[in-house]
């Protein structure tokens, strides 16, 4: 009895946690105009608060099978979400012209430049 | 009575000149036929002048509501039918929708024997547990089959339209690379790691199609997105030297024709009231069902190939 009630509180606690973290992540997308900017906020949400979420389900749905496929889905999720963040980071970092206006300051080292131009 | 033909009689022979016709090698109608070159159409600016004139001409004229006391009638004309139209047919299907039975009411014809009927014995005739898959590829086979076909149909169009034949002309050139995906290691990295995964979930998802929620259509999905995620890791050399034009075709081509032969026996077995020869197996193994989960693999690997051709010829016009 007393392990259902934990586990429920637990459960409910992080699924919780994880909508405000995903408030967050929404105030943040619209609050900040520069797109490296919302798209860390963004980032936070789909790695972060889905990853809460998820565990708040699994420990909700207790010891079985379903609990190993949500978290083959959180493995996934943070393997393939930072990537396409990633992704965009850089094609706006290739693509826009006037970085430097948006930036503090551009890194100048011979690696980055390459992973830059390429 | 088969006998050593010499290779010139061989080529004049009609199987190879239609061997050679599928494989795209031969034009029937090249030197047979007088052609000429399309030469690209010169306007000299007279003309060009002339045309322009002519049209402001006919602006002038038809168009000038003021004098032409035709088009100003019609201008009127056309603007009230088009809302008289505009009512009635909203006011129709608003009629309409007030006649339709409400939600959730147990007397409405769509609860009928027909939905009772799949429900109690989906499991029993077609052996398929996931009784949505029993009645896509087994009840209502050949709908599936004619929406395969619509896909296939849709990448052949693609291909006639998207298709880039110039390039083997420009062989020195290297405008291929400009089509070709940024390397990125990080997404390389990950990709290598992933990619595995995933196909292996589509398979699962295909071969699944009967048991657990699934199928052809989501898994062949699963898959080419797989592909298209190898794709833009490490750009198109690494998959054409599996995955190519040729590949496509026969891929297609075979899966839809055992679609068709399976299915036309099955149907042509049941409609003449014979056994089909078929075992459909304990409910809820692998393989089990009889036909369907071929079907779903054809399904599947039909889904699978228009994903990935769709996105190879809408990135670089070919394969």
């Amino acid at each position: 009895m007393v392990i259902e009630w934990m586990q429920f509180l637990l459960g409910t606690g992080l699924l919780i946690f994880g909508m405000i973290v995903f408030v967050l992540e929404l105030l943040g997308t619209f609050k900040f105009k520069y797109v490296l900017n919302r798209m860390h906020a963004a980032a936070v949400g789909d790695t972060f608060g889905i990853g809460i979420s998820l565990l708040g389900l699994m420990v909700l749905s207790g010891f079985r099978f379903v609990t190993l496929k949500m978290g083959l889905v959180i493995v996934f999720l943070w393997l393939a979400s930072p990537v396409a963040s990633h992704l965009i980071a850089r094609l706006e970092v290739t693509t826009n012209e006037h970085i430097d206006e948006f930036c503090e300051q551009k890194v100048i080292g011979d690696k980055e430049e390459e992973g830059c131009k390429s | 009575m088969s006998r050593p033909v010499s290779e010139e009689e061989y080529k004049k022979k009609l199987f190879n000149r239609v061997h050679q016709w599928i494989r795209g090698e031969a034009d029937p109608y090249m030197g047979n036929i007088e052609t000429r070159e399309q030469q690209e159409r010169v306007l000299n600016k007279n003309v060009l002048a002339r045309y322009k004139e002519d049209q402001e001409q006919v602006i002038k004229e038809v168009f000038d509501k003021e004098h032409n006391r035709f088009y100003k009638f019609f201008y009127r004309f056309y603007k009230a039918t088009a809302v008289i139209c505009c009512v009635v047919l909203v006011l129709l299907l608003l009629i309409t929708v007030s006649y339709l039975p409400p939600v959730g009411n147990p007397g409405n014809p769509a609860n009928n024997e027909v939905v009772e009927k799949y429900i109690e014995d989906a499991v029993k005739d077609t052996g398929a547990v996931n009784i949505v898959t029993g009645m896509i590829l087994d009840y209502r086979a050949f709908d599936t089959f004619g929406e395969s076909n619509v896909l296939f149909v849709a990448t052949c169009t693609v291909l006639i339209l998207m298709r880039d034949d110039k390039k083997k002309e420009q062989k020195t050139v290297p405008v291929k690379k400009q089509y070709e995906p940024k390397s990125d290691s990080i997404l390389q990295k990950i990709t290598a790691l992933l990619f595995p995964i995933i196909v292996i979930f589509g398979i699962y998802v295909v071969l699944n199609g009967h048991l657990s929620p699934g199928g052809g259509f989501s898994g062949g999905a699963i898959i080419g997105a797989a592909l298209i995620l190898y794709t833009n890791a490490y750009g198109f050399e690494k998959t054409q030297k599996f995955f190519t034009e040729k590949t496509y075709k026969w891929v297609s081509f075979c899966a839809l024709t055992f679609y068709c032969l399976a299915k036309s026996y099955s149907f042509y077995t049941g409609a003449h009231h014979l056994e089909s020869g078929i075992p459909l197996g304990t409910a809820g193994d692998i393989i089990s069902s009889g036909l369907i989960l071929p079907l779903n693999i054809c399904v599947g690997l039909v889904v699978a190939c228009t994903m990935y051709a769709f996105y190879t010829l809408f990135k670089k016009g070919g394969f």
